[in-house]
């Protein structure tokens, strides 16, 4: 009972310094002076407004990626008490002092710095040398580029560290797996690689394709465990299931929890409110739902309606009409009807209401009980303030000449006759008696003599139409566009069958309340197919770069520049990492290839094992190299240097990797070709050496030559100094701001 | 010996009884498991065959040595993939068990056959409707372009077009009709030859897919079903009957595939007479698939991975010798690189040696291209060799396909930068394109006969004056329309009078200064001298009120790029001497590339409008859209291009049933479950065979995903060729699976009833849909009174 006191309690704690001293020298690194510049360096103007929209619950949406990258960014500055106020309008702007500049950096340096550890420890868990390892580690810790990446509020850090550490992660649980399956700890590491991934997914998308690798190799081991016989079948699919679960169906339910908290954190409407539809806009508090709150539902004869394009492209729009005729001839020739125009106009305005009126009755007013408008229903529009019928007819288009012209029935008494009936379809529906529905039912109108349906083209009415968009009948409706569709914005129940009463009633502001809320998944759904498809312009930028630039560092990017003392900060790489890595790369891939076809002729240069550790390594390293680069020659965007640094990561930790094997192997044994002998008794300390000591001429040089333009400069800064800060630096440097 | 070869066998398929099968195999008469059944119900009647000859068809015409199609092959059977020498292998399996059947009736009936009927379907009604359908207007026309021996410009190579041509004017057909619309009347045109010429082509597809089909599976049913599918389907025949590039593409592929198959079945005898026949074969396809439509490259990717799998396979072999092993890659090298590129150059040669005449293609290439082509007004000229002050000159810029520097009296609209004139970028000649080189600090009309000519050199400042509304070239401060962040260029001033910011530097690339500048050779660069922006082209379109030219900026970003670049072409000066520009003509590897690079312009320059609805590829297996060849209304002959609806729903159910196969089959084995003889020779034919048909599916529908040209549902066609033959291993292997599980009568019963529903079924559903490809008069089919009413089972089908 008392047997602790004949055996005392013995605690063993193992501490691997070397992991604490390169965490330590990461975190030097890369915390230190952390908050100089105060200023907005490079991006930080991009990011810093999305961080200022989430301090004020403004809802917005960012094409750039997921939501994830700046919820981290705007935890920082949670942290830091920031509250938003401050206009992030130009680079170089000094912080106001309300900004927690620190707070706002310290996550993505954080993530920087711990990227060094986690390099050691994939290089250990490749089952390579602590002094390999260490190599590596050291690289990442002095590569200049991800200094200068990490110590500002940019997401490429966060986004690398997420990517290595699912690496780590999964190779912590492949190493398990051998030995102690569906322990904790497997379950531990299986699960982490599964929220790294989708973490890395969450802050950019490029993190898709590291998880893409990694759900390869994944599959590549599975494969080999679905041919190991001495399993079970129930053994081997609990392996499957629980793979399944972690990598596929763990990342999906986070990626969705990232939405979750982005679309519950946001509540208010801001300046991206009119790209969504109608019925995202009125789940948010203020705009469109101040409006909205309390319209009645049900479209019915007699209501006085706005109906908003769907598609919002180029710009969202609603059906408008005004005073004003189509010029009899354009100045093509062409002629056209005369008659009243119908736009597209991308601003509320009094011209954009229309009332719903049954062909039948004369009454433009809501009859009590209101009779709903159903799908399928023949009624006119009428337009509020000049109560013309929405008509149209067999003549041309303005812009499109292959489509039917919509105008607003005159009546010149010319064989001319009216055509405004229109069936309504929604398209939306569940069933075939649907109740059109304000906000939520989106619905075509078909015309009923010539079964055109009313469309927005997109193209801008010259100046007799005031550049607004066109508005054609399409007469052949080749499937379903969302050009085609519309849905009711504002929308009441008219009371005033004289025209001035209606006047203004249409003037007044809408009101009452019922309040819609859309389900978490079709706000998710929305948002995503927006953030996808939403392309900003294509921009040229000053210091954008195409990927083959990247490979060579032909290019730089100047961060920052301080008008009165000249202190810059640059984002360029370390010359000779960057050249070393790329002759890795190719090492590799020649070493590779030459193995590969002398085993496939039963000739074994290397021992299994060690062709195993080469293969896995490399299938990491250069795998994790090419997703990371490959995909850029594809993309159309506007790319810069800082894209490149995720490969250059997997490039950095081949380096070590190669440096290994040659001493190992090529320079140990240099007639070494004959015969697989089964084991071959691993370097001896002096070639693992070799692993670690080849780097380091590059690391010195390197960090000397370099190092200075990202880290003294902050020093030497704040002795007031004026000299050009390039002096003495590499050439690179010294190009102009 | 065939005889002896049953009584020695055991079959394994149909039942696991060696004894009662024995029995079976040895009664005399007894009937067995028998493809041709199937045949029998709905074809003609197959010559009565001898005793034992109708046995099951699984290796029914195993071995080339009994294939009467092509050159005899040694190989009797499919090279298995080698194993490498150290693993253990599986035991060889036993002897054939199923009697080949008797060959030449039994495998040139069905072929006749089908080659008949596929002949029939494709040029029954191949006139109608007389007049031009689709994309007629188009391949129509450069048909006669080649007659006529025009220039033109078109985003495919030329091959397609040439045969074309070829068959026009072989036919007797005279290149003058215009095709200039869809729905034109073809009169007295002779039509029917280019017409005539694409179907029989199109016919082809049909026995080349029955011999695939044949030489990858061995089956006789799995070839006939496969062979069927393409017969009886709608969209097949539509598309084979007009004159399009499409049936000769996929003539090519589909010739490609063929040969690739047949000289993987020749591989035991390799650098045989047959070996090296298809292997070149296969050469010369591919240069025909490519020399078609660029679509080509996806099967020569096929039949890359093909060979670097092959090669692979030989290199695991340790009975060959390296210098063996250099012999097969020299040998592929040779006939599936070198020769196709050879033969695609050619293509080419004869291209630019027919179109020697200037047409409308011209301003899509570069000046020197130009003056090759007789009737151009750079071809034979003399103009003067240096710029000089007063002459009046085009500038057309570098980049390929970049137009003419040009301006017009319109103004940029309100909110677009300045209100000043439009200056853009033009593809065609025009008199708007002149312009007048003039001092930037002096007005004087350097033409006067009393002034001496004075040189532009490197480095000057000059001025450019549009000749025709004498205004200057200008750039300032304002930013351009579609390229915010470049600034505006626009035409400014009256009669030449206008402000510092009219003044250019001209200079050329790669020179000193002081040099004088020459026509047509200097690449010029214009600097503005006042915001150091330089001059050049950014390839956008301009909206309509640009008239869709080309918009012209002023870049601030110094990049060397052919948009900042430009020459001069046409250059006037009386009083300069002129000299022939002969020395100019570009050799052929030079327009052999540029040809290509305006091609792959053109091509990514077919992007889809905004708001324009286009076809998906995800629509495409579904079938969900078909398009309109010819006719909208109710009294027009209507031909709609749409498959077969029953085939393509089955194609596409069948892909999925064969990667569930798949799946299952490759886990079993990886499992080590202990397959039958029958089950794995079926799983091997499941694996291989399909896998490369499937792979062919995958190569030549994923790549459409990632294309951000407007895309067609046309271009689904060469897939559905791999689909259908796809469908008809599949079924045959799942049938015979399923036939090898039950007992033997009932499994030959399952097995014949199983193939004779589906050409049933295939059979039926042409029938009803046929009118699609011959032609639909009367009401439209929402109409209950019209012949298709009922049959538009979707909603998005239009017709």
């Amino acid at each position: 009972m008392l047997g602790f006191l004949k055996q005392p309690v013995v605690v063993t704690a193992e501490i691997n310094m070397n992991l604490v001293a390169l965490t330590v020298m990461g975190l030097v690194n890369r915390l230190w002076a952390l908050s100089y510049p105060r200023a907005v360096v490079f991006d930080e103007v991009y990011y810093g407004q999305f961080v200022s929209l989430y301090m004020k619950r403004i809802f917005f949406v960012d094409d750039s990626g997921p939501p994830f990258g700046h919820m981290l960014l705007a935890f920082g500055g949670y942290l830091g008490g920031f509250d938003g106020n401050f206009l992030w309008n130009r680079i170089g702007a000094e912080y106001s002092m309300n900004v927690p500049v620190w707070s706002l950096r310290l996550l993505p340096a954080l993530t920087g710095a711990l990227c060094v550890p986690l390099a050691y420890q994939i290089l250990v868990e490749l089952h390579f040398s602590h002094c390999a390892a260490f190599g590596a580690a050291l690289l990442i810790l002095f590569e200049n580029s991800l200094i200068t990446q990490s110590r500002l509020m940019l997401l490429e850090s966060v986004l690398i560290f997420f990517i290595l550490l699912a690496i780590l992660s999964y190779l912590k649980f492949y190493n398990l797996q051998k030995c102690s399956p569906f322990t904790a700890g497997w379950w531990f590491w299986l699960l982490l690689t599964g929220v790294a991934c989708s973490c890395a997914v969450g802050v950019k998308y490029m993190g898709l394709f590291t998880y893409m690798l990694l759900l390869a190799i994944a599959g590549v081991h599975s494969w080999h465990l679905i041919g190991d016989q001495t399993l079970s079948n129930v053994s081997v699919l609990c392996h499957l299931l629980a793979r399944g679960l972690a990598l596929v169906v763990v990342p999906v339910a986070m990626y969705l929890s990232f939405f979750y908290v982005h679309l519950t954190v946001l509540y208010r409407s801001g300046p991206h409110d009119q790209i969504m539809t109608s019925a995202f806009q009125a789940s948010l508090e203020g705009g469109l739902a101040r409006i909205t709150q309390g319209q009645p539902l049900e479209v019915a004869y007699g209501s006085q309606i706005t109906l908003r394009n769907v598609l919002g492209k180029p710009v969202p729009c609603w059906l408008h009409s005004h005073k004003n005729t189509y010029p009899i001839r354009y100045e093509n020739g062409r002629g056209s009807s005369h008659q009243q125009q119908v736009t597209c106009y991308p601003f509320k305005d009094v011209n954009n209401w229309w009332i719903v009126k049954d062909p039948g009755m004369q009454q433009l007013v809501v009859s009590n009980p209101p009779r709903p408008v159903r799908h399928g229903h023949i009624v006119q529009l009428v337009h509020g303030i000049t109560t013309r019928y929405l008509n149209t007819h067999d003549v041309a288009a303005p812009l499109s000449p292959h489509s039917q012209e919509i105008s607003c029935y005159i009546d010149y008494n010319i064989s001319m006759p009216a055509q405004n009936l229109w069936r309504v379809e929604i398209v939306n529906r569940e069933s075939d008696t649907d109740v059109w529905k304000t906000i939520l039912s989106e619905v075509r109108f078909v015309h009923v003599n010539t079964s055109a349906v009313l469309k927005l083209s997109g193209a801008s009415l010259p100046e007799w139409g005031y550049r607004q968009l066109e508005i054609i009948g399409e007469k052949l409706s080749k499937g379903h566009h969302q050009s085609m569709l519309w849905n009711v914005e504002e929308h009441r129940y008219g009371k005033s069958q004289e025209q001035k009463e209606r006047e203004v009633e249409l003037h007044s502001p809408t009101q009452a309340d019922i309040s819609k809320n859309l389900s978490f998944m079709a706000r998710f759904t929305e948002l995503q197919w927006k953030i996808l498809t939403l392309k900003n312009e294509d921009t040229e930028h000053k210091y954008s770069s195409s990927p083959l630039d990247w490979i060579t560092m032909d290019t730089n990017i100047a961060y920052w520049f301080h008008p009165i003392s000249g202190a810059q900060i640059h984002l360029i790489g370390n010359i000779l990492t960057w050249a070393s890595a790329n002759v890795a790369t190719l090492v590799y891939v020649c070493l590779f290839l030459w193995y590969l076809l002398r085993r496939r002729r039963k000739i074994c240069d290397i021992p299994e094992d060690a062709w195993r550790l080469w293969v896995s390594a490399g299938g990491l390293c250069v795998g994790g190299w090419a997703v990371n680069y490959l995909p850029f020659f594809m993309m159309e965007k506007t790319l810069f240097l800082y894209h490149y640094l995720p490969a250059l990561t997997f490039q950095i930790l081949l380096i070590p990797v190669v440096l290994q094997h040659l001493t190992d192997h090529l320079c140990r044994y240099p007639g070494y070709s004959t015969g697989c002998p089964a084991v071959l008794i691993s370097g001896d300390k002096s070639s693992e050496m070799m692993g670690f000591l080849v780097p380091a001429p590059a690391l010195i040089l390197g960090t000397l030559h370099y190092v200075p333009s990202v880290i003294t400069l902050p020093c030497l800064a704040e002795e007031n100094y004026s000299v050009n800060a390039c002096t003495g630096l590499g050439k690179v440097n010294c190009s102009p701001v | 010996t065939l005889r002896r070869v049953r009584s020695v066998a055991f079959p394994t398929c149909l039942s696991l009884d060696p004894a009662s099968s024995r029995g079976d195999a040895l009664a005399p008469g007894a009937e067995n498991y028998n493809s041709h059944d199937a045949l029998r119900g709905n074809q003609t009647p197959l010559p009565a065959m001898p005793y034992g000859a109708d046995s099951l068809s699984l290796d029914a015409v195993r071995g080339g040595a009994r294939l009467p199609s092509g050159p005899r092959c040694g190989g009797l059977r499919q090279r298995r993939p080698r194993r490498p020498a150290g693993e253990p292998s599986r035991p060889s399996p036993p002897p054939r068990a199923w009697a080949p059947l008797e060959a030449p009736v039994g495998v040139w009936a069905p072929l006749a056959s089908i080659t008949l009927l596929s002949f029939a379907s494709r040029f029954y009604r191949l006139s109608e409707p007389p007049h031009v359908c689709w994309d007629e207007t188009h391949f129509g026309k450069m048909g006669s372009y080649y007659i006529n021996r025009t220039f033109f410009f078109d985003v495919h190579p030329p091959l397609g077009k040439m045969l074309i041509g070829l068959a026009g004017y072989l036919s007797g057909y005279n290149g003058t009709f215009p095709f200039q619309k869809p729905g034109d009347r073809y009169g007295h045109h002779n039509y029917i030859g280019m017409r005539g010429f694409c179907a029989f082509l199109g016919s082809c597809l049909v026995p080349f897919a029955y011999l695939i089909v044949l030489e990858l599976s061995k089956s006789l049913s799995a070839a006939l079903l496969a062979a069927s599918i393409l017969i009886f389907d709608t969209g097949c025949i539509t598309l084979s009957q007009y004159i399009l590039l499409d049936p000769i593409l996929m003539f090519f592929l589909m010739g490609a595939v063929l040969s690739m198959v047949k000289y993987n079945s020749c591989a035991v005898r390799p650098f045989s007479a047959p070996w090296w026949f298809w292997l070149s074969l296969t050469g010369v396809n591919l240069a025909g698939a490519i020399g078609v439509k660029f679509v080509g490259l996806f099967v020569v990717l096929l039949v890359g991975l093909n060979t670097v799998y092959d090669l692979w396979e030989l290199l695991g072999d340790l009975s060959l010798s390296l210098v063996t092993l250099g012999k097969h890659l020299l040998a592929r090298v040779f006939c599936l690189i070198l020769l196709p590129l050879v033969l695609y150059t050619a293509q080419f040669a004869v291209h630019f040696a027919v179109l020697n005449k200037s047409g409308p293609g011209d301003g899509f290439f570069s000046s020197a291209f130009q003056s090759r082509l007789i009737g151009n007004n750079l071809h034979n000229v003399s103009v003067p060799e240096h710029l000089a002050y007063g002459s009046v000159i085009t500038m057309k810029n570098l980049r390929m396909a970049g137009g003419y520097l040009h301006s017009h009296w319109h103004l940029y609209p309100e909110g677009v930068g300045a209100r000043q004139q439009q200056v853009t970028a033009y593809l065609h000649k025009d008199l708007n394109n002149l312009w007048v080189i003039k001092k930037h600090d002096s007005n004087t009309d350097h033409l006067d006969p009393s002034c001496s000519v004075e040189f532009v050199r490197h480095g000057d400042v000059i001025r450019l004056e549009h000749k025709e509304t004498s205004r200057n070239l200008h750039s300032h401060q304002h930013e351009a329309p579609m390229t915010r962040k470049h600034f505006q260029v626009t035409g400014y001033g009256i009669n030449g009078t206008g402000d510092a910011n009219d003044f250019w530097r001209i200079e050329v690339v790669g020179r000193k200064s002081g040099k004088r500048i020459k026509v047509l050779r200097s690449q010029i660069r214009l600097t503005h001298l006042a915001t150091g922006c330089i001059l050049g082209s950014s390839g956008k379109t301009l909206p309509k009120w640009g008239w869709e030219q080309v918009e012209v900026t002023c870049t601030p970003y110094v990049k060397e790029t052919p948009n900042a670049l430009w020459n001069v072409e046409d250059h006037i000066n009386p009083k300069l001497p002129n000299i022939s520009l002969d020395v100019l003509k570009p050799s052929f590897p030079e327009i052999l590339l540029e040809s290509h690079m305006v091609m792959i312009r053109g091509n990514s320059g077919l992007k889809p409008k905004e708001n324009e609805v286009t076809s998906k590829p995800w629509h495409w297996p579904i079938n969900y859209q078909g398009l309109r060849f010819s006719g909208v209304n109710e009294t027009d002959y209507r031909v709609y291009l749409l498959g077969n609806p029953v085939v393509w729903w089955l194609n596409l159910v069948t892909i999925g049933l064969y990667l569930l196969m798949a799946t299952c089959t490759i886990v079993a084995i990886k499992r080590g479950a202990q397959l039958t003889v029958c089950v794995s020779e079926l799983s091997e034919v499941l694996l291989h065979s399909g896998g490369k048909i499937m792979l062919g599916w995958l190569l030549h529908y994923l790549p459409f995903f990632m294309m951000g040209r407007v895309l067609y549902f046309h271009h689904y066609f060469p897939a559905m060729l791999f689909s259908s033959m796809l469908t008809g291993i599949t079924w045959d292997t799942l049938l015979k699976f399923c036939a090898g599980c039950l007992s033997c009568s009932m499994g030959k019963r399952v097995y014949t009833y199983g193939m004779l529903a589906l050409m049933l079924l295939i059979v039926y559903s042409f029938y009803l849909f046929h009118p699609l490809s011959y032609g639909m008069v009367g009401p439209m089919a929402s109409d209950p009174n019209s012949p298709m009413a009922g049959l538009r089972w979707l909603e998005s089908w239009e017709f």
